[in-house]
């Protein structure tokens, strides 16, 4: 990534034409499921919620990778765990056990999703305290390890389904909503990644996004003004520890099942993917990415047989001709200006 | 006491098959600074290149010909078109391009030759066991491996450190702009350097193809081993690279072969088997992460 696209981070108030793009982007997002169903396409609704869905795990990655410079490669743990507290829960409930012998178990949306979160920070706090001993190419490593550690201790878990997984019947429910309409699950999915992007944002501007910035460009000199490095990042790699396993669990509820692919390192090799497609360090960016990669998988799916080969030749051609992903390229050609 | 004398090893031939990947990995990165995801499709173009040429051809000088040309032929290209334009930037760049790569070679050999995995005899040459010890009896094939391995190791460390060329390369990977002021084309250097990986990374695949099946996605597995490898060994170093190879060889083989019948003694036999499968598995990242938190530049790094 060259440096240009790694320097701007300060996230000024926005201006009026960004306001306007903004809430642009949002009329476009409240408007796109009725839209697509007067096209006649309705089967592009659950397609949006896997966008956001990874917009989300993608934007909370960008906050360890991008802004605060922990290039991790073991993401899709989290993600992994969010998914499988969800799936774990429901079991529980549905079997009228105790999880460990205390842990009831739930099927409401409103529980499974901040058990989720919870969990997943646990385990990022611990993750993020040995790993951030580390840094560079041991770093990527080094999460990179512990993420295949919990892949492979899932595929050993017969309990919960091993190798195969876990299904889970019914979607998880929030208040007497119809969660297994596509459209409300579409909506809540939207509210949430909101509130994910919102939080970021505020994040990202605070004096802790300031000084995890400044962390990113020179570590040293921050720890010369009288700043820990060690706890922002660590602060910051257990917020964006968090956002994946919300992510996850909700991805666990709009596939209805979780299994140890969700764990697996491409998976965390595609959100890293996303974020660099959108460009690295931009708080949008995700999203775009993730628009850009589930698009082009479906599209390309459906176009050929082959369709990794395409994928790959756009991914490189990308790489080596833009500098700055997707927003790089919109700035350059004028078409837009860097996403808030 | 045989069967740990056998498991040993195993874990021998698979340390020294780690070792060539390893051992090309490490120079990479510790050259050039790339970390190259795609040194496991190089693996995979060894062992497709070798098994087409030995079931077309029946020779097997001609598949070992077939698999080490077509590895670092198509190896000494990707530097020269894609990975040469990533030096400079930085390591999240080359993990997405090396990805891309990867998605490209797998559909691409998926195209060639299909999605069943193909089978490779063992070359009448090397078929048949010896016996060692009295109730040991040793597949040749794998003896031949570890030989094999052995042998480059031994090569290797006598071309990076009794050589001029590898001279260059350590003075490649401690101090890059100073070989370049001295004269040295050091993109040509660079392309050798990849050549000489992929050659090692071909060599390991053509091996493994009798043993393992020849399917798409063979690199991938081993690659993430190889870098569990590179990382324990220390970053740069061939010797690291040997030893980190060995040590998880035998640890992993040894795991998998022993955790699910000690496991056994405490809990019920499928259970047993599956979780010490899985705990097997986790064994060597384990390791990594000890060995990372212990020693952050691994156990033998290069610029000491």
């Amino acid at each position: 990534m060259s440096d240009h696209a790694l320097t701007p981070t300060h996230v000024a108030a926005p201006t009026l034409g960004r306001s306007m793009s903004l809430l642009a982007l949002a009329v476009a997002l409240i408007a796109l499921p009725f839209v697509v169903k007067a096209l006649g396409q309705p089967a592009l609704v659950p397609l949006a919620t896997r966008v956001l869905i990874y917009a989300i795990a993608a934007a909370s990655l960008n906050l360890a990778l991008g802004f605060g410079g922990m290039v991790s490669f073991g993401h899709a743990a989290f993600f992994g765990i969010g998914g499988y507290v969800v799936g774990i829960l429901y079991r529980t409930a549905s079997d009228d056990t105790l999880f460990l012998g205390f842990i009831p178990g739930t099927d409401q949306l409103l529980v499974t999703l901040p058990a989720a979160i919870l969990v997943a920070g646990l385990f990022a706090c611990v993750i993020g305290a040995l790993s951030l001993r580390t840094s560079g190419v041991q770093f990527i490593m080094i999460t990179l390890a512990f993420a295949q550690m919990l892949f492979f201790l899932f595929v050993s878990l017969k309990a919960y389904g091993g190798e195969d997984g876990l299904t889970i019947r019914r979607r998880n429910e929030l208040f007497s909503l119809d969660v297994r309409d596509d459209t409300t699950f579409y909506f809540i999915c939207l509210g949430i990644a909101s509130l994910v992007f919102l939080l970021l944002w505020r994040i990202v501007g605070s004096r802790f996004g300031m000084v995890l910035a400044g962390i990113r460009q020179n570590e040293r000199r921050m720890a010369a003004i009288g700043i820990m490095p060690y706890r922002y990042k660590l602060a910051a790699f257990v917020i964006s520890g968090m956002g994946a396993g919300l992510a996850g669990a909700l991805m666990a509820n709009y596939l209805r099942f979780v299994s140890p692919d969700m764990l697996h390192w491409t998976k965390s090799g595609e959100l890293m993917i996303m974020i660099i497609l959108g460009g690295v360090g931009t708080l949008l960016g995700p999203l775009l990415g993730s628009a850009l990669l589930v698009i082009l998988e479906t599209v390309l799916t459906s176009w050929t047989e082959h369709w990794q080969l395409v994928l790959g030749s756009i991914l490189l051609l990308i790489v080596l001709f833009t500098h700055g992903g997707l927003n790089g390229l919109l700035i350059r050609l004028g078409l837009g200006r860097s996403a808030p | 006491m045989t069967l740990i004398l056998e498991q040993l090893l195993n874990g021998l031939q698979f340390g020294v098959m780690l070792f060539l990947l390893a051992a090309g990995l490490t120079l990479i990165f510790g050259i050039m600074g790339v970390i190259n995801l795609a040194h496991g499709s190089l693996y995979m173009v060894g062992a497709y290149a070798a098994a087409f040429a030995a079931a077309q051809t029946g020779s097997l000088l001609l598949a070992v010909l077939a698999g080490l040309v077509a590895a670092s032929v198509i190896g000494m290209v990707i530097e020269y078109v894609v990975l040469r334009r990533l030096y400079a930037r930085d390591h999240l760049d080359q993990v997405l391009a090396t990805f891309a790569l990867i998605l490209m070679f797998n559909q691409a050999v998926t195209i060639l030759f299909g999605r069943q995995p193909l089978f490779v005899s063992i070359p009448p040459l090397l078929n048949g066991s010896v016996q060692l010890l009295p109730g040991l009896a040793y597949p040749l094939y794998r003896l031949a491996i570890i030989a094999v391995g052995l042998f480059i190791a031994l090569g290797l460390y006598l071309l990076i450190n009794h050589t001029r060329i590898g001279m260059l390369v350590r003075a490649g990977a401690t101090h890059r702009e100073m070989v370049r002021a001295l004269g040295v084309d050091i993109r040509l250097l660079y392309t050798a350097v990849f050549g000489l990986g992929a050659l090692l990374a071909g060599l390991a695949g053509l091996m493994a193809g009798p043993i393992l099946a020849v399917q798409v996605g063979m690199g991938e597995q081993i690659l993430i081993m190889t870098f569990v490898v590179v990382v324990i060994g220390g970053v740069g170093s061939i010797r690291g690279a040997f030893l980190g190879a060995l040590i998880v060889g035998l640890v992993d083989t040894c795991l998998r072969a022993f955790l699910p019948g000690l496991l056994r003694h405490v809990m019920s036999g499928s259970e047993a088997d599956a979780l010490g499968a899985g705990l097997a598995s986790m064994g060597i990242y384990l390791l990594m992460a000890i060995v990372l938190l212990a020693r952050p530049k691994g156990l033998f790094p290069a610029n000491v």
